[in-house]
């Protein structure tokens, strides 16, 4: 591919703190490489803005490398932009062309709060996982991974499942701001293992609570959460998440 | 939503079925009979207070949903995703809803009000008396306006009903890898047919088209 620079204009949403209002600002950003990553891009802008005495454009951003969930931003009203199965920091900016005009937001969600322009709080998905989303076990020799068969389809599943990096997009891609994807996964990746067999009942019930308690919005399968989910994680995690919730609840004590 | 969705799913087919007997030849006392066995049927009678129930939960409960998931939301997205990731009529499940539930009562009003408060003429078969239900709907069918409602509503239905079967099999956990095809393929045939055979009704009705069988009801 061909590479070649470009000049845009980025309309970026502001927001000092939590409580103040926000709004965009729209920024000119000269000789943008088509081979930067769109982070990239924004170091560039921020740069600028340094050396003017402006305030940086505050925004997550960890690994780099698409593993580690903590960039997140709404691109054009894409979660992550436009690519499939990509994260923000994946995103290349030959995805764009000289002169466009670029929409960036932080992901929206009651449940997520604007911490300072892009950055949002995603607390509330710890506090899911701390609801439920792991195994207890007792520590000691790790035991011999050939002492515990599990079927490959089982395990294929549970690793789809697991590929989950609690990003967000789901919630930021949903009419509902819905957590479901993202509860799902976790549910199904421990569900399908013999190791999430002992809590299997109780972890999607308190899971599920406290998904509830953190405002999220309810699942109505518009599916918008798979189709932004930088790892792709299936819908049929939800509909598994539901058969769990069910049998969980109907055979309870 | 789901269980309900799928309890007035069951009531379209048996809706469909009964009324589908307008379609073919000696339409007026093959539907009457027909109407006329779920009307005094007191299994069937009984139903159709399960019937009102199920669409009331369904309609305040669908409200319900609606309303908790807008707020779930406060500050809105400068630019939306549209149909990049999902589907219009997956979005607009509310408003299908509201232009099925406008059609309903006016639907209520044409047939439902008069076959149980009285307002219909009567007609002879074999010695025993029948309301003339087909009649009645020869008289509202003949407004072209009216045809034209009733088709707008077997179209928001079949949008609705799109969505809604696959939806409610995926909230009840029905939907697996294994059936996940399949569920989508009932789901979408359902929406199609469904509505086509209603939409086919005030249509054959008001031009007074009939499928000849002899004067056989097939159906009843």
């Amino acid at each position: 591919m061909q590479h070649y620079s470009m000049n845009l204009k980025l309309k970026v949403w502001r927001q000092r703190n939590a409580n103040e209002q926000g709004h965009f600002e729209t920024y000119d950003v000269e000789n943008v490489s088509s081979e930067m990553s769109f982070l990239e891009m924004i170091d560039v802008l921020n740069e600028q803005l340094i050396s003017k005495g402006g305030e940086p454009i505050a925004f997550d951003h960890d690994c780099r490398e698409g593993i580690c969930g903590m960039c997140s931003m709404v691109i054009d009203g894409r979660p992550h932009g436009p690519w499939k199965g990509t994260t923000t920091c994946q995103l290349h900016m030959r995805a764009f062309k000289d002169g466009d005009m670029i929409t960036v937001e932080p992901f929206r969600a009651n449940a997520f709060p604007v911490i300072k322009d892009l950055m949002v709080s995603r607390s509330a998905f710890d506090r899911i996982i701390q609801a439920g989303g792991y195994i207890s076990v007792n520590t000691g020799n790790a035991v011999d991974g050939n002492a515990l068969p599990i079927e490959k389809d089982k395990a294929d599943d549970a690793f789809a499942a697991a590929a989950c990096i609690g990003c967000g997009a789901c919630v930021a891609a949903c009419k509902n701001a819905s957590a479901m994807l993202f509860v799902s996964a976790k549910v199904s990746h421990l569900a399908l293992l013999p190791q999430g067999e002992p809590e299997r009942k109780q972890r999607v019930v308190n899971m599920i609570a406290q998904m509830d308690k953190e405002g999220f919005g309810s699942c109505t399968n518009t599916y918008a959460c798979e189709a932004e989910c930088p790892k792709e994680i299936s819908v049929l995690n939800i509909a598994r998440l539901n058969r769990e919730y069910l049998d969980a609840t109907l055979s309870a004590d | 939503m789901a269980l309900t969705g799928f309890f007035l799913v069951v009531f379209l087919l048996v809706h469909c079925y009964i009324n589908a007997n307008v379609l073919f030849s000696n339409p007026e006392e093959n539907f009457n009979r027909a109407a006329h066995f779920m009307g005094s049927n007191i299994l069937i009678r009984i139903m159709e207070i399960g019937l009102f129930l199920g669409f009331i939960l369904h309609i305040v409960q669908g409200y319900q949903l609606e309303i908790q998931n807008r707020a779930s939301r406060k500050s809105r997205y400068a630019v939306s995703a549209g149909n990049k990731t999902s589907k219009w009529y997956s979005r607009s499940m509310a408003l299908l809803g509201t232009l099925i539930l406008l059609f309903l009562v006016l639907h209520l009003v044409h047939f439902w009000v008069p076959s149980r408060f009285g307002g219909l003429t009567e007609v002879q078969y074999d010695g025993k008396t029948y309301h003339n239900l087909y009649a009645q709907m020869q008289d509202i069918f003949a407004v072209p306006w009216v045809v034209v409602v009733y088709l707008l509503g077997c179209f928001s239905l079949s949008w609705h009903l799109l969505h809604g079967v696959q939806s409610a099999a995926q909230t009840l956990g029905i939907t697996s890898k294994n059936y996940y095809g399949t569920i989508k393929t009932i789901g979408i045939v359902f929406s199609i047919a469904v509505p086509l055979i209603f939409a086919l009704m005030p249509l054959f009705v008001h031009f007074g088209w009939q499928i000849n069988t002899g004067g056989v009801s097939l159906l009843f």
